[in-house]
């Protein structure tokens, strides 16, 4: 074995190529977690080697009537769809079950929105109405639940309006709380934490939108996280590549995440990330999953099907391959599978 | 006073006894010029040399700004002008065409800097008059060695920079957004009767990256020409040409920071590219401005005999021999905490390799009290300037000559 120098060391520890092991902690206690494969070996071979027991499970739960007769989503609907996609996700014939196996009384749960496509294309108040009321009825208080985004006036812009009295559930942006002083780093990540997550939230449940993105591609469960750093800007190059990857294995990130629940109610195929009518679509789901990786690899493959009914080009044809997605399986990061056959697609209809 | 708190309540300053690629801008708030100084703050206002003095105007406000937990409540429209260098796109999507790195932005989000924003197809700069550290330093500080010595300039910065090098001093402007930093409003005017009135003859666009803030950067150029103050720019170069040609147009001079001589460092340690610096030099050199140039050593990254040779080779080549070329001592910092402070012999190695190969003045920064940070005549090598902690102590150019040989030495050596 050759061995590096220290200059060759020094380098390597600058420019992010050395190894860290990768943990699944992030799920690691849930029942159906991938949990990647053996250090060291190439990417394929890993995997087969590792080849899970159990498959990422992906629901996606669909409601025609969502809306109506009307335009916005139905609280009582959503609720109805929110616990048909939980029980699927779990196995279990009970709305609340989930939830008592997701959370424990005493732990504050971080509900990340996405409010940055304005009114058009952000994540619905009726879905996380709905969340709230199924996490407090597993005994999570109100005033440990925190809505939050990266800014509370687009928050507020949408529906969210700031609440921060005790006996309420929290709603504010990372502009209220301010970021870390210290850098978290991964790879070529460096940034700063919000607040909001490294000093109130025990477990972060995951509520972003799908959409398309004009720099990486697609923007569902792991590129939502830029919600939650100072510098997102710093992290678009090359699609987002490998940044979005590195980013979520920020242990801050890592080890609160639980849980998935993509809001796909509305989606955009084309012209994202900010609300273009156009190119937007009632698409009337929820997307659930405890492997981001999956859920994600899943919302780029509906996108994609949905350009094509459009005659649009595929992504890669456009130049937006979502490359991040395979390097958030690779085996640097193992934050999930993009694996098609390691992938349990569930559909579910109200 | 909690962490937070003291966080947005503090006023930046420049710390002594560092170039401004190396300088960090600490947080000295009042404390600074209040009698309760320890040992540590008292050798740094030592060294500064009463460099740290009145921008009492800036100070002020800048400390007094309220609600410090929510410091995105400053008036965003006094800040917010329309971009000069963009071209709108299908979608409401705009491309920066300030650098090379071509941002396509779509509706309500940012460019790499961060401080640029499209607003339903209009790109806008969010930092033009929004200052986040403001100071007055000896002009040797930037470092400009060849540039009116002995002078002060009043130097200012705005939250951003179009780059992301791991070893950056001023990581806290440079690398946040303007809503995530205290800011005073100071529209050109202002800063042009700052620097009057603290007698600063030059205006200094510093600290974090003036690229950035290039509309802001011309008005104030105006603004100050206009009250006979010149202004200068310290800049990491990385620039389209016809936004340099534009924004730099109006600078009397400038400082680049080369910060390698190889793309892959480039790549991997700062987020940019060489080849576009490179240009950038060629461009000012054309355009007949004063220019200087420093590069930062960085151990095992960017410290072989063999860059500094290609740079020294390169700079002789398209820029002549005359062009100053500063070597400067590198200190652990931001993302770059694993290395060690740049070791003396190996300024000295470069220096070495430089003078070799034909370039007339060559310095070494950061090294307070070495030799090589004086001037000397290449004809005669009798000592022209003396310098010491970044202050000249000894000035005897006379008539832009040596007044031993009369060689002539490059720059504006008096106003």
């Amino acid at each position: 074995m050759k061995h590096a120098s220290r200059r060759d060391f020094l380098k390597k520890c600058v420019t992010g190529v050395a190894v860290l092991p990768a943990a699944g902690k992030a799920w690691a206690e849930q029942p159906r977690a991938w949990r990647g494969g053996a250090e060291g070996m190439p990417l394929l071979a890993a995997a087969e080697q590792a080849a899970p027991t159990a498959k990422s499970r992906v629901v996606v739960a669909r409601d025609a009537m969502l809306r109506g007769s009307g335009t916005t989503v139905d609280s009582g609907r959503v609720l109805s769809l929110l616990d048909r996609a939980m029980q699927s996700l779990f196995d279990v014939d009970h709305p609340g079950e989930p939830w008592k196996r997701l959370v424990r009384p005493g732990v504050t749960v971080g509900l990340k929105v996405n409010t940055l496509g304005g009114r058009g294309l952000s994540t619905n108040v009726q879905l996380v109405e709905a969340i709230c009321e199924r996490l407090q009825e597993a005994g999570i208080k109100a005033h440990d639940i925190i809505i939050w985004d990266r800014d509370t006036d687009e928050m507020d812009h949408v529906g969210f309006h700031t609440s921060t009295a005790d006996n309420r559930v929290q709603c504010f942006g990372s502009d209220r709380t301010g970021f870390e002083e210290d850098y978290a780093t991964y790879g070529k990540v460096g940034s700063r934490l919000s607040k909001i997550l490294t000093q109130r939230c025990s477990v972060l449940i995951n509520v972003p939108i799908l959409k398309d993105h004009d720099g990486a591609g697609v923007t569902v469960a792991l590129k939502n996280m830029y919600g939650v750093i100072h510098n997102p800007n710093k992290l678009h190059p090359d699609g987002g590549d490998p940044y979005i990857a590195d980013l979520n294995m920020l242990p801050a990130i890592k080890t609160k995440m639980r849980l998935t629940i993509c809001d796909a109610t509305t989606a955009c195929y084309e012209g994202g990330p900010g609300f273009k009518p156009q190119y937007s679509w009632q698409n009337n789901a929820l997307i659930l999953s405890q492997d981001p990786v999956a859920l994600d690899y899943i919302g780029w493959q509906i996108i994609e099907r949905k350009r094509a009914e459009k005659k649009l080009k595929t992504l890669e044809a456009a130049g937006r391959l979502p490359r991040y997605i395979a390097t958030a399986a690779d085996a640097q990061h193992r934050l999930g599978t993009n694996d098609p056959r390691r992938i349990e697609l569930v559909e579910v209809s109200a | 006073m909690s962490r937070e708190s003291h966080a947005l309540a503090k006023v930046t300053a420049p710390a002594p006894g560092a170039t401004e690629g190396q300088s960090p801008v600490l947080e000295h708030e009042h404390r600074l010029l209040s009698p309760l100084l320890d040992r540590r703050s008292f050798l740094r206002c030592a060294l500064v040399s009463g460099t740290a003095l009145g921008i009492g105007e800036l100070v002020r406000p800048l400390a007094a700004i309220p609600s410090p937990a929510d410091p995105q409540k400053q008036d965003d429209s006094r800040f917010t002008v329309e971009a000069k260098f963009y071209q709108k796109l299908e979608n409401k999507k705009v491309k920066c065409k300030l650098c090379p790195r071509e941002c396509v932005v779509g509706d309500r989000e940012r460019g790499y800097c961060g401080v640029r924003e499209n607003h339903g197809g209009t790109y806008y700069s969010l930092v033009h008059s929004r200052v986040c550290a403001a100071h007055v330093d000896p002009i040797e500080k930037k470092p400009l060695f060849h540039y009116l010595p002995g002078t002060l300039a009043f130097s200012l910065a705005t939250a951003g920079c179009n780059v992301n090098c791991k070893f950056c001093q001023n990581w806290d402007i440079s690398q946040v957004r303007p809503e995530q930093v205290p800011a005073e409003y100071a529209p050109p005017k202002l800063v042009a009767d700052l620097a009057k009135q603290h007698g600063c003859p030059t205006i200094a666009y510093t600290y974090s990256e003036p690229v950035v803030f290039s509309e802001y950067i011309m008005d104030a150029a105006d603004a100050g020409h206009e009250a006979g103050i010149r202004s200068v720019v310290v800049s990491n170069g990385y620039m389209q040409e016809e936004a340099l040609k534009t924004a730099y147009g109006k600078m009397d001079a400038i400082k680049i920071d080369l910060k390698a001589f190889s793309e892959s460092y480039y790549k991997d340690v700062v987020v940019g590219e060489l080849k576009p610096v490179l240009d950038t030099l060629v461009t000012l050199r054309k355009m007949g401005k004063w220019t200087e140039i420093v590069y930062l050593v960085v151990p095992t990254l960017n410290d072989s005999e063999a860059e500094f040779r290609g740079l020294a080779r390169w700079v002789k080549a398209n820029l002549g021999n005359d062009v100053p070329l500063h070597f400067t001592q590198f200190h652990p910092e931001y993302l770059l905490k694993n290395l060690p402070i740049t070791p003396v012999p190996t300024l000295e190695r470069a220096k070495a390799i430089a003078d070799a190969e034909g370039l007339h003045y060559v310095y070494i920064g950061n090294v307070p009290g070495h030799p090589a940070e004086n001037t000397y005549c290449p004809k005669c090598h009798r000592l022209l300037v003396e310098r010491v902690g970044m202050m000249a102590k000894q000035m005897l150019i006379r008539k832009n000559s040596c007044p031993f040989c009369g060689q002539q030495i490059p720059g504006l050596w008096h106003a």
